[in-house]
């Protein structure tokens, strides 16, 4: 008999967390299909203020980002946490508290937002109300994050495994921007005016933008990476040294680049150019990432064959190091005059999003609840179809915006052989009507998958006893 | 027994604390490196300079960028001025007073700022951008490129990160009041391919209702913005409430858009920036 007594971990929360984050993906991800459905046939509006595309889309990159990028990551943190430190968390009361408040606090956000209460600042919509209750409840969690590791056997544990890292930096950088960004005057408790305006406002603005993407979902993405591509495949990570070199190169660089953001705008052209020569050098940390993760499997890679969720995994960091190549040539000024205000953003975000934050994030989830109830799943053959319904949707995205981005570009700078602009701006609006219904079938197929994947989760979780039971009778 | 540390690096990857405050610190500087400058270099701001605590602005090198004007106080300790931002006509219309359009920058008139919140809460900015690049397709689209000193006043900025609709920043005075209200209600009716939604309930609500029905104070949001740095006189903070009376939020963000790029007359000859 095995005598070896496992520690025990505060898995409750974690699953309470996990289960949140699949019910916040097939939300969010509605949300996005039904916003996309609307600019391909815009009577889908329905002239209902509440579901006005503009609303809809914030509703919905608050959901996709923040109610499900944000709980994955508190799921992943508690749970990642715990286990390279062998320790429980420093207080389980409190993490309860930081995932019921921020469930609440997500879900008032995107009520609030439907009905019309926002900053205006893309990205910070939160009224401040909100916005504070959502800073203080990061606080907790960054708090309790933290407090977990130094109570640590420093015997046993004495350096803090990278996965940690890559979550402590996302944890300041975004308390700090959330912060800064988000100072206002209150007018009422539904209104507020941003301390800053004009060209500060939108540097800070873009500086807190492009960490949500750089810090939120990519550090604490890559944290999650870090744990759960060497678990799923079961090797040691590639190299701990590149990990580290990686990890400090990433948070020093990362912060800078906002101002890529606003080239030619009324934002002075040096800081502009700092953000694309800074962006241009983040390709080597970015791919360093991806390439530690990728040579993880070197030998075993065989098993893509047969294990579906490692397949989330490595798509996902294939995603990672297209976006990252991709995210750069954009921020260099040349084609950035081209992609800027066009489609090709939203394809290169969401080439980002779906790709990468929500393949990583899917392949993590599954790890995690055969894990916390100690069970296979449901039907491994539903993850195979959940995969591929995730693939062709986000190719199915991505291609469409990529196109109609880059032709949309080329059309508005057009000139005919009498040197007048080609066409007007409606001509372009109206050429991008097919691609606006190939990417709502794309985020359709995505939506989808998700769907699929909530409904394996859940007939796991309600067969997980009948099936525990059924094996402790085989081996008796 | 525990391991001591090797080197600089062994010991931040053992105090959790240590590696917290180095982490803090070098996250720090990118922003600061890239925001702090912003709020003192004068080339930022196209050379346009606050010149006093009431918010009062002027700018030697381009002087036509804004609309100058000279803040006392009065023998009641009152904030007034030589010129007055609006007034009422003798119809009893809320209008602008001493400025016309090209004068220069100026803030928002009442109903022109409660517009600008209707245009944020309907998420405009999404599909909108307010910010010209200096490119010869976008001045023939949308005229000169945008400066600094033309957002000055914007608390939050607008100045957007996409085109799904047209450029807005210089929209004031292309079409006419009753073209607008025709778009916001049918945009289809006026433009077939347009894929915008309507907007009908902003002709149907009074501007002065706000939130669930709460009063839309716009003296309150006055105030607010002076203590912003948005020069107003107290006249000008005491009628606020009243210039809004009587008005839809269809008017009031009617207001707002035929406002937009229509303060500024730029030079052709004048480099504004490099």
């Amino acid at each position: 008999m095995d005598t070896t007594v496992k520690p025990q971990y505060d898995n409750g929360v974690v699953k309470y967390l996990t289960v949140g984050a699949v019910t916040f993906l097939v939300l969010g991800t509605f949300l996005g299909t039904y916003a996309a459905s609307e600019l391909a046939w815009p009577a889908l509006n329905l002239d209902i203020a509440e579901i006005t595309f503009a609303r809809l889309r914030v509703m919905h990159t608050n959901t996709v980002i923040f109610a499900f990028g944000g709980m994955t990551l508190m799921a992943t943190a508690f749970y990642i946490v715990q286990r390279t430190n062998g320790v429980r968390l420093w207080s389980n009361g409190m993490a309860w508290l930081t995932a019921i408040l921020f469930t609440i606090g997500l879900l008032a956000t995107v009520v609030t937002i439907s009905l019309g209460m926002t900053t205006g600042k893309e990205y910070h919509e939160q009224e401040w109300p909100l916005a504070i209750a959502i800073a203080f409840v990061w606080t907790l969690y960054t708090l309790n994050f933290v407090m977990t590791i130094a109570s640590r056997d420093k015997e046993t544990h004495p350096n803090v495994y990278v996965a940690n890292w890559f979550f402590i930096s996302m944890m300041i950088m975004i308390t700090y921007l959330y912060v800064v960004n988000g100072l206002a005057l209150p007018v009422s408790l539904f209104r507020s005016y941003s301390l800053f305006s004009g060209v500060q406002d939108a540097m800070i603005q873009w500086w807190w933008g492009h960490n949500a993407v750089g810090f939120f979902l990519t550090a604490g993405f890559l944290g999650i990476m870090y744990y759960f591509v060497p678990k799923q495949s079961q090797r040691p990570i590639y190299s701990y040294r590149l990990s580290v070199i990686h990890f400090w190169a990433l948070s020093f660089g990362y912060v800078w680049l906002g101002a890529h953001h606003l080239q030619y705008t009324a934002l002075p052209d040096w800081t502009g150019s700092l953000g694309a020569v800074i962006s241009l050098a983040m390709i080597i940390p970015s791919w360093g990432g991806a390439l530690n993760g990728m040579l993880t499997l070197s030998g075993a890679w065989d098993r893509l064959r047969t294990d579906y969720i490692l397949r989330f995994l490595i798509i996902s960091l294939a995603f990672y190091a297209m976006s990252t190549f991709e995210g750069p040539v954009m921020a260099a000024k040349t084609v950035n005059a081209l992609s800027h205000y066009t489609d090709w953003t939203v394809g290169h975000v969401h080439s980002g999003a779906l790709g990468w934050v929500a393949m990583v994030s899917i392949g993590a989830l599954y790890h995690m609840v055969m894990k916390l109830w100690d069970t296979e799943m449901y039907s491994m053959k539903l993850i195979n179809f959940h995969f591929w319904l995730a693939t062709i949707g986000t190719v199915f995205y991505v291609v469409a915006m990529w196109v109609s981005g880059i032709m949309q570009g080329l059309m508005w700078r057009a000139y005919d052989e009498y040197g007048t602009l080609a066409y007007s701006f409606v001509e372009s609006v109206a050429a991008m009507h097919p691609y606006y219904v190939m990417r709502a079938v794309g985020g359709f197929l995505f939506f989808s998958g998700a769907a699929v994947m909530l409904y394996n989760v859940v007939m796991t979780i309600r067969t997980a006893n009948a099936r525990q039971e059924s094996a402790a009778t085989a081996n008796a | 027994m525990a391991t001591r540390p090797k080197n600089f690096e062994d010991r931040i990857e053992q105090n959790i604390f240590g590696f917290f405050m180095f982490a803090a610190l070098l996250v720090s500087i990118g922003g600061i490196v890239e925001v702090v400058p912003l709020f003192y270099i004068q080339e930022a701001m196209d050379y346009t300079e606050k010149t006093d605590e009431y918010g009062n602005v002027k700018n030697e090198k381009f002087p036509e960028l804004v609309w100058e004007r000279t803040f006392t106080q009065d023998a009641n300790g009152k904030l007034v001025s030589d010129k007055a931002l609006y007034k009422q006509d003798s119809h009893g219309n809320w209008g602008v007073a001493d400025w016309k359009a090209g004068d220069g920058v100026r803030p928002y008139t009442p109903l022109e700022l409660a517009g600008r919140d209707i245009f944020l809460r309907e998420g405009c900015y999404i599909c909108h951008s307010q910010m010209i690049r200096p490119f010869r397709d976008e001045r023939e689209r949308y005229g000169h490129f945008s400066l600094a000193t033309e957002s000055m006043y914007d608390h939050p900025m607008q100045w957007g990160s996409k085109r799904t609709g047209p450029d807005l920043a210089r929209v004031g005075g292309k079409y006419s009041d009753v073209w607008h209200v025709m778009h916001l209600m049918r945009p289809q009716n006026v433009v077939p391919e347009s894929v915008m939604p309507a907007y009908p309930w902003l002709a149907e609500n009074a501007i002065s209702k706000s939130f669930f029905g709460t009063k839309r104070d716009m003296n309150k949001r006055l105030t607010v913005m002076r203590k912003l740095g948005v020069p107003y006189t107290d006249e000008e903070i005491e009628n606020a409430d009243a210039a809004i009376e009587g008005y839809t939020e269809m008017d009031a963000v009617i207001a707002y858009l035929q406002v937009l790029g229509t303060m500024v007359t730029l030079d052709d000859s004048k480099v504004y920036r490099e």
